[in-house]
């Protein structure tokens, strides 16, 4: 049984802390997360919620005077090593923001952008990989016959997707969402839900969402941050129905002040 | 500060809502067992009447309750104690049934002398009662500990039920004349034997509020 649960975990997080200069945000946590299924987050602003997501992938590497001990164990690798080659791992641990951010290229040149740094250069390869991409966001038949047309021009919930295909296109392991449908409207945002739940086939998901309901409707599992320290993660329906810590209680039945 | 001080008040307003619909339930059958035992028809047609009034009670709280998962999104306990409205209130509802039921063998009844000095039936109504009043308190309170009291006088109110009956039928023969009397009779321990069921009912739903748990105590 433990075996099993060890080859299941694509992360294991152990003792992880974290500090932003003076500040302690992320305090001794523990924790695994599964394969190909998706793991929320949630907490309320400022818990360390979305400091945790960007550890996956070392995103908050870049910022200055940051200091992180522990273990982060990616495919039985601790990516903390100083060896690691960020450029891989963002590779296999792709990342979605709380905005469609396209860049100012052509919606083909956007899906395309990894691969080609990646080293892909043959142009039928490409087609394929930029095809394959979009057809998984479901954006293919809405941008098929314009896929050389700004990426800017298309709405805040295709530009989110087309992100998301982009994310995609590297063929990554992970997909790490940060508020993936907070600026968009309610039909976008069930888009990308409906979307989480198909991607989950292929790819291990982690979001961070302030919306509980979505984190109710589209995660296996649940975890309720709060000041730095992971307070509780089980599955989604236990939280939602009996979590057993009543800061878990007073955070998700809105009664936290 | 209190985030949900809105949806505080409306989950308090619906609890005093189911109170005081188990109030007139609990009142309706006391009338129903006064109107039997002094065979008064007019207070048996009261009881019979003011069922509309419970029933609408139970729309009210149903209305109210589907507004709060509309457009509270409850989770968790919240949740939990909307599901327990609904419950309870259908729960409530019926007895209310039942009071009107017995008070239908009352008019059946009329006038006809009782075969025997109704002595047993009240004590089964008593039992009853206090099962309600336990699983009211217990609703009230939210106290385990009083809904597993409750459910725990059951199987009195059941062999009770038992033995009466047995009781009935054995007058029969012997007064066939007021065979309509004994079989009305049977019926009102029937219903009784329901109104501690419903009692029961009730204080499951207490459990599953505090822990989560559907517990079946109606062994």
């Amino acid at each position: 049984m433990a075996i099993q649960t060890l080859t299941r975990d694509i992360f294991d997080v152990k003792d992880l802390n974290l500090w932003y200069g003076d500040h302690h945000a992320l305090k001794n946590i523990d924790f695994p997360i599964q394969k190909k299924e998706v793991t929320a987050m949630i907490g309320p602003s400022g818990c360390g919620k979305s400091t945790f997501l960007k550890t996956l992938n070392l995103m908050n590497k870049m910022i200055p005077n940051v200091k992180i001990t522990g273990e982060v164990n990616f495919d039985g690798d601790n990516i903390l090593n100083p060896k690691t080659d960020l450029v891989e791992l963002r590779k296999r641990v792709g990342m979605v923001f709380q905005k469609g951010n396209p860049f100012p290229q052509s919606i083909y040149d956007n899906v395309a952008y990894g691969p080609r740094i990646h080293g892909v250069k043959k142009k039928t390869h490409l087609d394929e990989i930029v095809t394959k991409a979009l057809i998984d966001v479901a954006l293919w038949d809405e941008v098929k016959d314009r896929l050389h047309a700004p990426a800017l021009g298309l709405s805040g919930g295709q530009q989110q997707r087309l992100c998301i295909a982009r994310a995609l296109a590297t063929k990554p392991e992970v997909l790490l969402m940060d508020e993936p449908t907070s600026a968009l409207d309610p039909i976008s945002t069930l888009k990308i839900e409906e979307l989480i739940l198909e991607l989950k086939e292929k790819y291990t998901i982690v979001i961070v969402t302030h919306n509980m309901q979505q984190a109710a409707r589209v995660s296996d599992k649940t975890a309720f941050f709060l000041m730095g320290e992971l307070i509780e993660v089980d599955l989604t329906p236990n939280i939602f129905s009996m979590p057993k810590d009543t800061r878990t209680e007073d955070y998700i039945t809105g009664r936290f002040g | 500060m209190n985030t949900r001080s809105n949806f505080d008040q409306n989950l308090n307003q619906l609890k005093k809502m189911q109170l005081e619909m188990a109030a007139k339930a609990e009142k309706r059958i006391k009338d129903a067992m006064l109107a039997l035992l002094n065979q008064d028809i007019d207070l048996a047609n009261r009881v019979i009447s003011g069922d509309n009034e419970i029933d609408e009670l139970e729309h009210e709280i149903h209305e109210k309750a589907l507004m709060l998962i509309a457009t509270e999104s409850p989770v968790a306990r919240d949740l939990r104690r909307i599901n327990v409205a609904l419950k309870v209130s259908s729960e409530v509802e019926r007895m209310g049934d039942m009071a009107v039921n017995i008070a239908k063998s009352v008019v059946q009844i009329g006038k006809d002398k009782h075969i025997k000095e109704l002595a047993d039936i009240p004590h089964m109504m008593e039992m009853a009662l206090e099962m309600v009043a336990d699983a009211l308190t217990a609703f009230y309170t939210e106290d385990i500990s009083i809904a597993r009291q409750c459910a725990e006088k059951d199987d009195a109110v059941d062999d009770m039920f038992g033995k009466l009956i047995h009781e009935l039928m054995g007058h029969i023969p012997k007064n066939p004349e007021s065979t309509n009397q004994i079989i009305q009779l049977s019926f009102v321990c029937r219903f009784i034997e329901r109104i501690a069921d419903h009692s029961t009912n009730i204080a499951e739903n207490v459990v599953f509020l505090e822990t989560g748990k559907r517990l079946n105590l109606n062994h």
